[in-house]
C-alpha cells in the first residue's frame, strides 16, 4: 500500500482536506483543536505520502530548529515539503514552522528548508525589562495585503512564545510586522507559502479567523 | 509592543471550582468549563487550571476538563497542581495544557524543571512558587521563604534563590504566590514581586492578593510583573475580566483591547 514520489499507486490514497505535520514538535492537537473550531477536519501524520497527497498543509512547531531538522530528515518530510511547496498547495507555517521555511536558523547553527530566502535570528534586546522569549500578545501590524490577512487591523494582537525570529532576506516576503524593542516579521509568504510567527490557534478568534481563511484559501496572492 | 497579560486562576477540586482563602477553607463556586469560556469570550489572555484533588485515584477528572476547556477556549491553558513527573506533564499537554506549572515536586526534586524544559520546552514550564514572609535569616537572606503541599510546609529555602535556581534550569516562567496575600483580597505583595522580577530575565506573574483593580495596576507598575493573576475578584462577579482590562488600559497599563 505505498504510492511512489511519482506518483504510482497501488492503492487508492486518501486526500486529506489538511494535514498538520507531525515532527515531534509539540502542540500539533491545539492546532487540530482550532482547525475543528473552524470546521475544518485535520489529520496529524508524519508520512510524506499523506503529505503530498493533502488538499494544505500545516507545518506548525515549537521546539528546537537543529532537532526538528533531524526529525524532517528522517522521515523524508523536508522533501515532502519542498515538493507540496512546488506544486502550488496552500502551505501554513506556524511559529518554528515559519522559522525552518528560511534558508538558516542561529538557533544550533542549522541549515533549514529555504522555502524563502532569509535566515532565522535570536533576540538580543538592550532594554533589561524586556525578557526573552517574547512571550505574550503584540500587535501583528499588515504591511501588505494578503488573503489571509484580510481584516487584520493593526491594532489587532495575537499570542506569540519565541525567542528567535525570522528575518526574510527580501521585503517582498514580508506581510506584517510586530514591534518587540525593533520590528520583526510576523508574518511572512511567498506564492502558496505562508508562514507566522504567532500562534493562531492561541490567539482566540482573530487567531481562529486566520486559520479559517487558510482553509478557504486557494493559495493566491 | 507586548502587552501585559491578565490571568485568571481557576483551582478545581473533584472536577469542580474551589476558591481557597489563606489555602485552607476551600468551598465550590461552580463549574470550571462554564467560567473558562465565559472569561475567553470576556477578553482573558490567560488561564490557569490548578488541581487541588486530595486523592490521587481521582486526578484523572482533571484531565478531562483540562480536554473539555481545550475544545473551547483558544488562549494559553496552562495547568498544575501535583505534577510529579515529565508523565504526569504530558498527559497534561495532551488533553490541551500549553504550559505545565510545577511546584512542591520541583522544590524536593529540582531536576524536575531541567527533565520538563527538555521535554516540553523551556517556555512551557512554569515554575509556581508560593512563598512566605519570614525574618531575614542566614537559610532566607531576603526574607522569603518556600512552602509547599499547599502552603502547609515550610522548607528553609530561600525564595529568591529558588527564582533565580529555577531560571538556571530551565522554567520558562514564575508565578509569584505571595501565601500570605493569598484570598485576602488587600493586595499582591509588591516588594517580593518586584525583587524576584528584578533578579530573573524570565516572565514573572504576579499572584495572590487581588482584590481591587488598583492592585493589579501596582502590580504590572511598581511590582513589575509581566501578567497579573487573579482569582476571587472575578470569580464571585465583583469585576469582570473586560471591565478589570479597561480600567487597566485607561491607567496606561499596556493591555490587548480587541478580541
Amino acid at each position: 500500500m505505498r504510492l511512489s514520489l511519482s506518483g504510482h499507486a497501488t492503492a487508492a490514497l486518501v486526500t486529506d482536506p489538511i494535514v498538520i505535520i507531525d515532527y515531534d514538535a509539540g502542540n500539533l492537537r491545539s492546532v487540530q483543536r482550532a482547525c475543528a473550531q473552524v470546521g475544518a477536519v485535520a489529520v496529524i501524520s508524519n508520512d510524506p505520502q499523506r503529505i503530498l497527497a493533502a488538499e494544505r498543509i500545516i507545518f506548525p512547531g515549537v521546539g528546537a530548529a537543529g532537532s526538528a531538522m533531524r526529525s524532517l530528515r528522517r522521515t523524508g518530510m523536508d522533501a515532502a515539503l519542498r515538493q507540496a511547496v512546488a506544486d502550488g498547495k496552500p502551505l501554513l507555517g506556524i511559529c518554528l514552522g515559519l522559522q525552518i521555511s528560511l534558508d538558516h536558523s542561529e538557533e544550533q547553527d542549522t541549515p533549514t528548508l529555504g522555502l524563502i530566502p532569509g535566515e532565522t535570528r535570536r533576540f538580543r534586546l538592550d532594554q533589561p525589562e524586556l525578557k526573552v522569549p517574547h512571550m505574550g500578545w503584540n500587535a501583528v501590524r499588515p504591511v501588505k495585503a494578503h488573503p489571509l490577512l484580510e481584516g487584520v487591523a493593526p491594532e489587532d494582537e495575537f499570542y506569540f512564545v519565541h525567542a528567535y525570529y525570522p528575518v526574510p532576506a527580501r521585503d517582498a516576503n514580508q506581510y506584517a510586522l510586530t514591534t518587540y524593542e525593533e520590528d520583526f516579521a510576523a508574518a511572512i509568504g511567498q506564492g502558496n507559502y505562508f508562514g507566522v510567527q504567532f500562534h493562531p490557534e492561541k490567539s482566540g478568534r482573530f487567531g481562529l479567523r486566520l486559520l479559517r481563511r487558510f482553509i478557504d484559501w486557494d493559495g493566491r496572492c | 509592543m507586548l502587552s501585559k497579560r491578565l490571568i485568571a486562576c481557576l483551582d478545581v477540586r473533584d472536577g469542580k471550582l474551589a476558591k481557597s482563602v489563606r489555602f485552607v477553607d476551600t468551598k465550590d463556586i461552580g463549574d470550571p468549563v462554564e467560567k473558562a469560556r465565559a472569561y475567553y469570550e470576556d477578553g482573558l489572555d490567560e488561564l490557569v487550571f490548578y488541581d487541588i484533588t486530595a486523592s490521587s485515584d481521582k486526578r484523572s477528572i482533571m484531565l478531562d476538563v483540562v480536554e473539555a476547556v481545550a475544545k473551547e477556549v483558544f488562549i494559553p491553558l496552562s495547568v498544575g497542581g501535583g505534577v510529579r513527573s515529565v508523565a504526569d506533564a504530558t498527559d497534561l499537554r495532551l488533553a490541551g495544557a500549553e504550559k505545565i506549572n510545577v511546584n512542591s515536586a520541583a522544590v524536593r526534586r529540582p531536576a524536575l524543571i531541567a527533565e520538563c524544559a527538555e521535554a516540553l520546552g523551556n517556555q512551557n514550564v512554569v515554575l509556581s512558587m508560593d512563598i512566605r514572609r519570614v525574618d531575614v535569616s542566614p537559610a532566607c537572606p531576603s526574607g522569603y521563604e518556600m512552602v509547599i503541599n499547599g502552603g502547609r510546609t515550610p522548607m528553609g529555602i530561600d525564595a529568591l534563590a529558588w527564582a533565580r535556581e529555577g531560571e538556571r534550569l530551565g522554567a520558562g516562567e514564575l508565578v509569584v504566590n505571595a501565601i500570605d496575600a493569598d484570598g485576602t483580597r488587600d493586595g499582591y505583595e509588591l516588594k517580593l514581586t518586584a525583587l524576584i522580577a528584578e533578579a530573573v530575565r524570565i516572565p514573572v506573574i504576579a499572584s495572590g492578593g487581588a482584590g481591587k483593580p488598583e492592585h493589579l495596576k501596582e502590580a504590572l507598575t511598581v511590582g513589575k510583573a509581566d501578567a497579573a493573576l487573579v482569582a476571587s475578584m472575578v470569580h464571585y462577579g465583583d469585576y469582570s475580566v473586560s471591565e478589570l482590562k479597561r480600567y487597566l488600559h485607561s491607567q496606561g497599563v499596556k493591555m490587548r483591547m480587541a478580541w
